[in-house]
């Protein structure tokens, strides 16, 4: 385990020289006729990691967990697994086990010939066998189920399912394609908890594609945030929020606000900018820039502070008029609209009840935020 | 508080209801009377019959002198029952033939490319638009010693001699195959369409071969489409009479051709309508526990 600045110890594998990567992903590009779906990839993912494939849509994010898996071989480039190339492997023979989005479970065989099914393949003895299934029904609460044929399940209880049966060969690499999509969203929350512990406690390593950004920011140890067959980002969750390295993963993660700068001078990692509508604004970077040349700060609206009152001790202010307010329970987001009608978001949270909110629709207010607030970015 | 009478569902029902009664029931009925009557050199060739005006008292002489003698005939004399086990013979083999051609193409019509499966149906229902009675015809004209087939193969250099096909028993099963191919890919392919590709990748990714998956997988999930496709091959191949009156031959025992036979050669309405009655509760077996089979298919899907 590495030990980080603050002497905590640390499951960063990736940013340890000695240790190998268990998948190895080598320039790999995946054609169908003239579409590309993954273009010239490599990608690293290490054993017992959560790595999140995270992407709009026809990103290549399936296709890439299907290459895993032996439905689809690269047009280029290799996929090795422990060091050895995966190429020439079939799927009933890679070490690779995936959980379906449709959960794919067998409509005639009951709970437990479907867990078993994989280990019956393998030519286990029917005790092992039963002794294995009575062992990963346990596992997901599902024992008094054994009997039950999958139509006479709930929706929870056949994702339960489809997940004891991805796991009872054992792999060393599980594959999980969208495996909360068809739960509502309290059942999803609370499984993406239990999905982080039995990996935590199984140590097998997993692989989750998700086109929802807020599971992948829960339950991974790295996202791959994947655009048009590219890994534009490869990153822990906090970095990619924190520090995102282009407009496109700040706008696709979470919400953030855009103000375009021209950077006028900079000491060290001081940054002075001034914005299309005059403001100067104050932030620390170490982004490599020309002065003069375009910047874009990116700030999340929880990050900016509003007030009636101009604020005094803030690096950077700006008034504008309220001209909406999204209420949702516990947080409200305001829509300031700023000199030049850019609309900037802010969130607060809701720590007085509704009647008492100081600050309402047409109120003339100032915005604030530190020097360490926004992120620059210059593309 | 009195349930309103719904007229909407009284028609609805009442309409094929009547149709049912009128034009299968009744038909039924006059052919198991006619079952329990006795040879007659008249018009109708049966009696007793019917003789009009003479009430109920005419219905009660008639059912007097209804017997049982008719299917007591047909234990005594070996044709019939031969005939029924040659039909049981012919069918059952025809089903599987029917199976083994069927399952691929309805497998590799599943299979095809979307865009394709449409008008590769409708080559499967094509046979359809011209008359069963011309197809089977079309096969004497390939199956006759100097016919297409015979023609072919001496050609080839194969066979030196025409081969006595037409009139046999193989070219019964050839005419029963091909009539009934399409009534066996169609519900096979309804049944491997509706499967989901992800559960042999499923198959597959747990470890096993292609093979395996087929047999542990695909072929029994399309259970329901084998079966209502060996049912609708064998119900009518069990009754069948034009294909093995034009394609077999004097050895080709069937019921359907020996019930022609007494229809219209012996004109023994009565025993004709006999081996009717013997052939329809012979098949009502194989029907119900169709049904069944269907009831709990559809219970699973629901």
């Amino acid at each position: 385990m590495a030990v980080n600045t603050n002497g905590n110890k640390v499951f960063e594998p990736w940013n340890d020289p000695q240790k190998t990567p268990l998948i190895r992903f080598e320039g790999v590009t995946k054609r169908y006729g003239d579409f590309t779906a993954i273009d010239n990839l490599t990608l690293d993912i290490y054993e017992k990691e959560f790595y999140a494939l995270l992407g709009p849509s026809g990103c290549g994010k399936t296709t890439l967990l299907r290459l895993l898996a032996g439905f689809e071989t690269p047009t280029e480039g290799r996929i090795l697994l422990g060091g050895k190339d995966l190429s020439k492997v079939p799927p009933n023979q890679r070490p690779v086990n995936m959980m379906f989005q449709s959960y794919a479970l067998f409509p005639h065989m009951s709970v437990e010939k479907n867990i078993g099914f994989g280990l019956k393949q393998e030519g286990r003895s029917k005790a092992e066998i039963a002794d294995r299934v009575a062992e990963m029904l346990k596992l997901v609460q599902l024992t008094e189920f054994a009997k039950r044929k999958p139509h006479q399940l709930s929706g929870g209880q056949r994702q339960r399912v489809a997940l004891a049966r991805s796991l009872a060969k054992n792999p060393k690499l599980l594959l999980l394609d969208e495996p909360l999509g068809a739960l509502d969203k309290k059942l999803r929350e609370r499984t993406q908890f239990e999905l982080m512990n039995l990996q935590e406690s199984l140590g097998v390593t997993f692989m989750i594609v998700t086109h929802d950004q807020e599971e992948a920011m829960t339950v991974a140890s790295r996202i791959a945030i994947m655009d048009k067959g590219i890994a534009v980002q490869v990153d822990t969750p906090a970095a990619i929020y924190e520090a995102p390295n282009s407009r496109y993963i700040a706008d696709f993660i979470g919400d953030v606000n855009f103000i375009e700068t021209t950077l006028g001078s900079r000491e060290g990692d001081q940054l002075q900018v001034t914005s299309t509508f005059n403001t100067p604004f104050k932030l620390q970077s170490d982004i490599p820039a020309d002065i003069g040349s375009t910047l874009w700060l990116a700030i999340r609206p929880e990050k900016i502070a509003i007030s009636k009152q101009q604020p005094t001790d803030k690096d950077n202010i700006v008034q504008g008029e309220v001209i909406d307010i999204a209420y949702s329970g516990d947080t409200s987001t305001y829509h300031v609209q700023i000199a030049d009608g850019t609309i900037v978001k802010t969130l607060q949270a809701n720590q007085r009840r509704l009647s008492n909110r100081e600050i309402t629709w047409e109120d003339k207010v100032w915005l604030s935020w530190t020097n360490t607030a926004a992120i620059a970015l210059a593309k | 508080m009195k349930a309103e009478f719904n007229w909407g569902r009284f028609f609805l029902i009442g309409i094929p209801l009547l149709w049912l009664l009128l034009f299968f029931l009744t038909p039924f009925l006059i052919v198991l009377k006619i079952s329990l009557s006795d040879m007659a050199t008249a018009m109708p060739p049966y009696a007793p019959a019917y003789e009009a005006g003479s009430g109920l008292l005419g219905i009660w002489a008639m059912i007097q002198a209804m017997d049982f003698e008719n299917f007591i005939w047909l234990l005594d004399d070996n044709i019939y029952w031969l005939s029924y086990l040659s039909s049981l013979k012919i069918a059952f083999f025809s089903t599987i033939f029917t199976l083994l051609l069927g399952y691929p193409i309805a497998y590799g019509l599943a299979r095809s490319p979307e865009k394709w499966r449409g008008f590769l149906v409708l080559l499967v229902i094509l046979p359809f638009w011209t008359s069963f009675l011309i197809r089977v015809y079309a096969w004497i004209g390939i199956l006759k010693s100097e016919g297409f087939l015979n023609h072919f193969l001496l050609w080839l250099g194969v066979i030196d001699d025409p081969l006595a096909l037409i009139n046999t028993n193989f070219a019964v099963y050839i005419g029963i195959v091909y009539s009934y191919l399409p009534f066996m890919v169609l519900p096979l392919y309804a049944a491997l369409e509706k499967m989901d590709d992800s559960l042999v990748e499923a198959a597959l990714d747990l470890g096993t071969t292609r093979i395996g998956a087929f047999w542990q997988v695909t072929f029994p999930l399309s259970m329901a489409g084998v079966i209502a496709g060996c049912f609708l091959v064998f119900i009518p191949a069990m009754g069948e009479f034009v294909i093995p009156d034009l394609l077999g031959g004097s050895e080709t025992l069937m019921i359907g051709k020996t019930l022609w036979g007494e229809f219209f050669s012996n004109r023994d309405w009565p025993v004709a309508s006999a081996v009717a009655i013997v052939l329809l509760l012979l098949l009502v077996v194989p029907i119900l526990l169709f049904q069944r089979q269907q009831e709990k298919a559809q219970e699973a899907a629901s």
